[in-house]
């Protein structure tokens, strides 16, 4: 911001290694960046530096159950199967809800991203549940799908079932929360790669006589694929940090007890900062596999200039 | 006859030119009927069917989760019935002395408004050198501003917090905000960026050609051009703090508490939580607020255009 110098440029001929910077791009409009990367590098870059060395300061008692000097918090981590199992309950649901989330908004995105009447209102609605947030989406779950909910009693009363359903405060109740907070990010998001796949290039599939299978294997989805993979990364980062909804609608003793919840456990209930931040950083890293398998995939992918953004 | 049946779009006069293609011998076949270019079959596809009934499934699922909230937040007894026995407001006010809920609406927003205002001052300027210029370890910079979105709140907010404890900010309204601007102020250079980029770069060049000064460029030029985007990106920021729960959740206190936090307290906290009902009234109260955030921002910006800036598709199907 202040970069009153960068009006008088290279007025002085001592100003010659300012000159020779600003040549290489770096001239006094940089500082511009500056509180940007300080607030990244305090609030952000040292306390992850900070998480990670915490991690092996192990509590005296967990090096006395664990063994393994300062990585007995790691050795903890592999060897409980309460703390470790959560890596597989979190992607038993971060995959699946992922997966649905993606698959089902393609054909849905496909068949309504022509102009029609209330297309705006659509959108609208669908951006109701980004505003309901996971906690509310829990509470209201709990009473619509719960056992004297309006859910199950429809289905009773139509003599569909007979036995109320149990959809909540199990893994179900946690895949719908995940579902209904994360479809229409993805459904908002591939409509936007979609509508930037320019419509010629498919009008001229069709002139040349495809059919629509063949338009779509041939033409759309290869140039929709690299915003599809990107798709898939952000909502599964979105189901991947679920947390409260995995305590309230589901069952955080066991079937979705998962590894923000036992992070969080370790911090707030256990007071053993070393362990959650360890599982924190554990956390991060599993996340990263799967992001890179699937950036890794995506680079396979057709990258150019199509319009869509991928 | 496709001559006379090519409209202005090119669907159609693609329609049109396969149509006689399709009488051709060497045309491909196409197993739809013979019909008019442009005009569509009555009976809806299969395709069509799916995708309806997947939007109504989605739709009943969120009506009846807002209903529910909104009917239990309202009913006296509501137990085995369809609808409570009683409506009364009685939870509303139970609700907002028990829980203090002007003290919390005021944290919220306090907390939301900093955070939408320093995220845009810091992250603005940030954007437009990323947007406009090229300079050494580039891609570094770019790494470093997208790690807080990719990284799950719960990997970065766990040593954060422990570090805010440390410094004795833990539980106070700073550490609240300042934990609130690490995703914040990535987020807003992120979708800045594209929208700078947008900006012919000739009209700053013209400004500074005549002897206008960074600041003044910025204020006379970008500012008003920029001020759809800003718009945006602040809405999107007080959406996302308003929401935000793990990071809040993480640092917050009793007198430091948004209104999402609370709720949660509220469901879990010691002996069975508190009554449903109460927390329903929060939750509609919580809702409304959106609503009321939500309705303003669509005043200015369009949903599709929360993720990717979209150039409208052609009129096609």
């Amino acid at each position: 911001m202040s970069t009153g110098a960068n009006t008088l440029p290279r007025r002085r001929s001592s100003a010659s290694l300012r000159h020779r910077l600003a040549e290489r791009g770096i001239d006094s409009q940089l500082w511009m960046l500056v509180p940007a990367v300080i607030f990244a590098l305090a609030l952000f870059i040292y306390p992850f530096i900070y998480g990670v060395g915490l991690t092996v300061q192990p509590l005296p008692g967990m090096q006395k159950q664990w063994g393994g000097g300062i990585f007995a918090n790691y050795i903890a981590f592999f060897k409980d199967p309460f703390v470790f199992d959560s890596v597989w309950i979190t992607m038993r649901l971060a995959i699946p809800a992922a997966l649905i989330n993606v698959l089902v908004s393609i054909p849905i995105a496909f068949k309504l991203r022509g102009k029609f009447r209330g297309k705006r209102f659509l959108s609208t609605l669908l951006v109701l549940p980004i505003t309901l947030g996971t906690v509310l989406t829990a509470q209201g779950l709990l009473i619509f799908a719960g056992r004297q909910g309006w859910l199950n009693r429809i289905l009773m009363d139509t003599g569909i079932i007979h036995e109320p359903l149990q959809l909540v405060n199990n893994y179900v109740g946690v895949m719908f929360s995940l579902v209904i907070s994360g479809f229409p990010f993805a459904y908002l998001l591939i409509s936007s790669y979609l509508s930037g796949i320019d419509p010629s290039l498919e009008a001229a599939a069709r002139t040349l006589g495809a059919n629509w299978r063949q338009r779509f294997a041939r033409v759309t989805l290869p140039l929709l694929a690299p915003g599809l993979a990107t798709t898939f990364i952000l909502t599964f980062v979105l189901a991947f940090s679920v947390f409260p909804s995995a305590r309230l609608v589901g069952d955080p003793g066991d079937a979705t007890r998962v590894m923000a919840l036992m992070a969080y456990r370790a911090f707030g209930e256990q007071q053993n900062y070393s362990m959650a931040s360890t599982i924190a950083v554990m956390m991060g890293v599993a996340e990263l596999v799967i992001i890179a398998v699937v950036l890794l995939g995506r680079s396979f992918l057709y990258k150019g200039s199509t319009g869509g953004k991928g | 006859m496709a001559a006379s049946t090519i409209v202005d779009s090119t669907e159609n006069a693609a329609l049109g030119a396969e149509h006689v293609f399709a009488k051709h011998p060497k045309g491909p076949k196409r197993g739809k009927p013979n019909r008019l270019p442009g005009e569509k079959s009555l009976a809806a596809s299969p395709g069509t069917w799916f995708v309806w009934a997947g939007i109504v499934a989605f739709f009943v699922f969120l009506f009846g989760i807002i209903l529910s909230v909104l009917v239990d937040s309202l009913g006296k007894p509501w137990f085995t019935t369809w609808l409570p026995e009683h409506f009364t407001v009685g939870w509303y006010q139970e609700a907002w002395t028990r829980f203090d809920l002007t003290h919390i609406i005021v944290v919220t927003l306090v907390v939301a408004v900093t955070v939408v205002v320093v995220s845009i001052l810091v992250g603005v300027p940030a954007a437009y050198v990323l947007a406009r210029r090229n300079f050494p370890l580039k891609r570094l910079v770019m790494v470093l501003f997208l790690l807080p979105i990719l990284i799950p709140p719960i990997t970065f907010g766990i040593p954060l917090a422990t570090v805010m404890y440390n410094f004795g900010l833990g539980r106070t309204l700073t550490a609240v905000i300042l934990v609130n601007l690490v995703p914040s102020i990535p987020f807003v250079i992120i979708t800045m960026t594209p929208f700078i980029e947008q900006i012919n770069p000739a009209i700053e060049n013209a400004a500074r050609m005549s002897g206008a000064t960074m600041r003044q460029i910025f204020a006379r030029i970008l500012a008003p051009l920029l001020v759809p985007g800003i718009l945006a990106a602040g809405i999107l920021v007080l959406v996302r703090t308003v929401g935000m729960f793990d990071l809040t959740f993480l640092v917050s206190g009793p007198q430091s508490d948004t209104l999402v936090v609370s709720i949660y307290r509220a469901m879990t906290s010691a002996g069975g939580g508190e009554s449903r009902q109460l927390i329903s009234a929060m939750g509609v109260v919580y809702t409304a607020m959106m609503l009321v955030i939500l309705i303003i921002a669509l005043r200015f910006i369009n949903p599709t255009q929360l993720v990717a800036q979209v150039k409208e598709s052609r009129d096609d199907e």
